[in-house]
């Protein structure tokens, strides 16, 4: 049988030992006068024995499918007397053979991969009967072991709950360990690329270049890993994004929260949420077309030298992409303020804007202060506009018409095309990556703890 | 003396809300009010007040003044009003957009609603505490400073430090506090809380205190230390205090008002209401058999 078929035909039986079981427990309730008198509901006897029927099986399915074709061709490589030294070889030989096993090899084979490729096909003519028959026996037996065991006395709710608490603790492992394997990822190659760079000239260099010689004779491709530039640039783009996002977000909030009546309230917000859900890369191009030439025609009308890739371009774009997420956030905080203290100064005799300035965001202040940083660690990861608006030269400068570099955009341009993926170069790009891992990780960390501390004030 | 026209297809929705209770018959028509809702001397005068939430008439016909330096306990079961009415007073229900309120209303002969009226001076003037103490997330100091800083009150640092002693005082709350002026005020109890909130109101030298239940949350003898305050803070005040304790209705307030599904029964002096009251349904709230 075919591994969906048996898939299929799995499923149909575990439903029906669901069936089975629910019936089986309705029966015992009948018999014994009505439904308390089961440890557990019917469909809790149901979920046990299909549980026991489909769960193991599935796991035996599941290795099988992993590890069926190793073995396989571990075998039929062993047979073979006449094999290839190298691993590159070896694979292009059991292509072929699985090509002729499957009747689409292009030319003629040779005797020793005919007869392998004949070998190959009886060996996994055995593999997939073996595979359906265990399967099918497992699941067969060990429903009929759960069927047969079932009592109106078994705690069936609990060992369902424990297999669905496993369960979700399988998934929220999963996003764990991939954070984890991600970070240890970055940082071994990392210290792969601080062992051909030394730790200071990364940091504290100022001169970044990394372009490296491929051959001896090419000149002028020295390789400088200075990444100060990079960290000013993203720096400095980050600052004028946050310059626009967060009085506009913050003032926005302020309006939808306090002033605007109900209706505008419904229509405004999902408006300014939108903002969210253009994708960055729209931002970009916008930024990059049409952006970056205005600021630079405005900046040569004012008689001030702007090249057309800018740092204030990018990081005016930047800006109204973060809006939303200031705006969203301060809002939900500024709503979070008990209306009794509004109630308390406006009983005092406080205007609305009294009410605001020194009661309201007071009171909001930590609340908007960890939004912001959630912020500024988005702006800092942010990578289309500032590919686009921004440019690639890396300029340790201050000048926001000038155009810089991010850490971001860096990271792109080393990995992006053919790369040597042992070189300084393109190592490079994750020691870039694990600064930028790094100081994300604290923004938030110092944000969640904010905005932690500014829960516990009012519960 | 005012005259309420009703007819029985108004109360009846209302009163269907009120679970009825033993042998009272609390849909009984209300004409009008008994007893004394007027005074000579009058510092908040009410006529013919109605508030509506949306289509729902919450408050109907409501006539009622509140003499200089008199305390008015106003009592009544949940949900008939009171808070509603209390809240008109200062224009606190201005905040609910639903909310309209119509009938005259005059502070000194001066009118509460009206286009020209500004809200800002009428409710430095009206203060108010609420049902939960509600002090800023500030220091205790700030809390009471808060006031005389928004109106201008004191222009010197001096000034200021010599209101807020006062306000701290008058409210009982300075010998307990003087030493940590500068923590935060929600770590103070809720019976000092509520003083300072008491204290914040005062510290803007209002000329009438409105309070809403200012004694729900607290136990009896932060209770006992608000209502002997609120007898002090009769000599320069003029107080409206809405509450659910008769008791306390009883020992702070001169004449109390009951309030019965949006309408006023009944004003009269406190111990008439309390002893001898004219209206069937005060009786019957005051006795216990409903409300």
């Amino acid at each position: 049988m075919q591994t969906p078929t048996l898939f299929a035909m799995l499923l149909l039986l575990v439903l029906v030992v669901y069936g089975t079981g629910f019936s089986r427990a309705l029966a015992a309730a009948r018999s014994r006068g009505g439904m308390r008198n089961l440890a557990s509901l019917p469909s809790y006897y149901g979920t046990h024995a299909a549980l026991w029927c489909g769960l193991p099986a599935l796991i035996l399915l599941a290795a099988w499918l992993v590890f069926d074709d190793p073995i396989i061709r571990s075998l039929v490589m062993g047979s073979l007397a006449d094999r290839p030294d190298t691993i590159a070889g070896r694979d292009l030989l059991y292509a072929q053979i699985q090509n002729q096993a499957a009747g689409s090899l292009f030319g003629e084979p040779t005797a020793q991969v005919k007869a392998a490729a004949e070998r190959l096909t009886s060996l996994q003519q055995t593999a997939q009967l073996l595979q359906t028959a265990m399967v099918l026996v497992l699941s067969i037996g060990l429903a009929a072991f759960a069927l047969l065991r079932f009592s109106p006395e078994l705690r069936a709710r609990e060992k369902v709950e424990k297999v669905l608490r496993a369960l979700l603790v399988g998934c929220a492992s999963a996003a764990i360990l991939t954070t984890v394997g991600i970070l240890l990822s970055v940082l071994f190659e990392s210290l792969r690329f601080f062992q051909s760079v030394p730790v200071t000239e990364f940091l504290f260099g100022l001169h970044w270049s990394p372009q490296m010689a491929l051959r001896a004779d090419q000149v002028g491709s020295s390789g400088a890993f200075g990444a100060v530039p990079l960290f000013t640039g993203t720096l400095m783009v980050s600052a004028i994004a946050m310059f626009v996002a967060v009085p506009v977000g913050l003032m926005s909030a302020i309006y939808l929260a306090e002033y605007a009546s109900s209706r505008v309230r419904s229509l405004a917000k999902p408006v300014l949420e939108i903002l969210a859900g253009v994708p960055t890369v729209v931002y970009g191009f916008f930024a990059a077309l049409t952006v970056a030439p205005f600021v630079r025609d405005v900046a040569t009308s004012i008689g001030l030298e702007a090249s057309s890739e800018s740092a204030l371009a990018a990081g005016l774009v930047m800006g109204v992409m973060i809006i939303p997420f200031v705006s969203s956030l301060s809002d939900d905080v500024i709503n979070a303020v008990p209306q009794s203290l509004r109630d308390g100064a406006l009983g005092l005799g406080s205007t609305r804007s009294e009410t605001i300035r020194r009661v309201v965001i007071p009171a909001a202040l930590p609340g908007i202060v960890g939004g912001v940083l959630l912020a500024v660690s988005r702006a800092i990861g942010e990578t289309m506009i500032v590919v686009m608006a921004a440019g690639l030269a890396a300029n340790l400068t201050a000048n926001p018409l000038e155009s810089v570099t991010t850490v971001t955009v860096q990271i792109v341009t080393l990995l992006v095309g053919d790369q040597e993926f042992d070189s300084p170069k393109t190592l490079a790009a994750f020691a870039l990556g694990l600064m930028l891992f790094l100081s994300t990780l604290v923004l938030n960390f110092i944000a969640l703890h904010v905005v932690k501390k500014y829960r516990e004030q009012y519960d | 003396m005012t005259t309420m026209t009703l007819d029985a297809g108004t109360t009846a929705p209302a009163a269907t809300e009120q679970p009825e209770q033993d042998a009272v018959n609390t849909n009984t028509r209300v004409s009008e009010t008994v007893g004394h809702p007027l005074c000579d001397d009058a510092k908040l005068s009410m006529r013919n007040v109605n508030v509506f939430y949306g289509e729902t008439q919450a408050i109907h016909d409501v006539s009622l003044d509140i003499g200089r330096n008199e305390v008015v306990a106003m009592i009544g079961p949940s949900g008939c009003g009171k808070s509603t009415f209390l809240r008109c007073i200062n224009r606190m229900n201005d905040t609910i957009e639903s909310c309209r309120v119509e009938g005259d209303l005059t502070l000194d002969g001066e009118p509460i609603y009206g286009p020209k009226v500004d809200v800002v001076p009428l409710r430095a003037r009206v203060g108010m505490v609420f049902q939960k103490p509600n002090p800023f997330p500030k220091t205790i100091y700030e809390n009471v400073a808060y006031g005389p800083k928004i109106h201008g009150i004191a222009s010197r640092r001096a000034e200021l430090d010599e209101i807020v002693e006062n306000s701290l005082r008058r409210a009982g709350l300075w010998n307990e506090v003087k030493d940590r002026l500068d923590k935060p005020g929600t770590g103070l109890s809720g019976g000092q809380q509520q003083r300072l909130c008491i204290a914040r109101a005062i510290a803007v030298s209002p000329e009438v205190i409105l309070m809403d239940e200012p004694c729900s949350a607290l136990d009896p003898i932060a209770t006992a230390r608000i209502e002997e305050l609120i007898d002090e803070l009769r000599e320069n005040y003029t107080i409206a205090i809405v509450t659910h304790s008769m008791q306390q209705a009883a020992r702070v307030s001169q004449r109390t008002a009951y309030f019965h599904l949006g309408h006023l029964v009944e004003v009269n002096d406190t111990e008439t209401v309390f002893t001898n009251p004219e209206h069937e349904l005060t009786e019957a709230y005051i006795t216990g058999r409903f409300g």
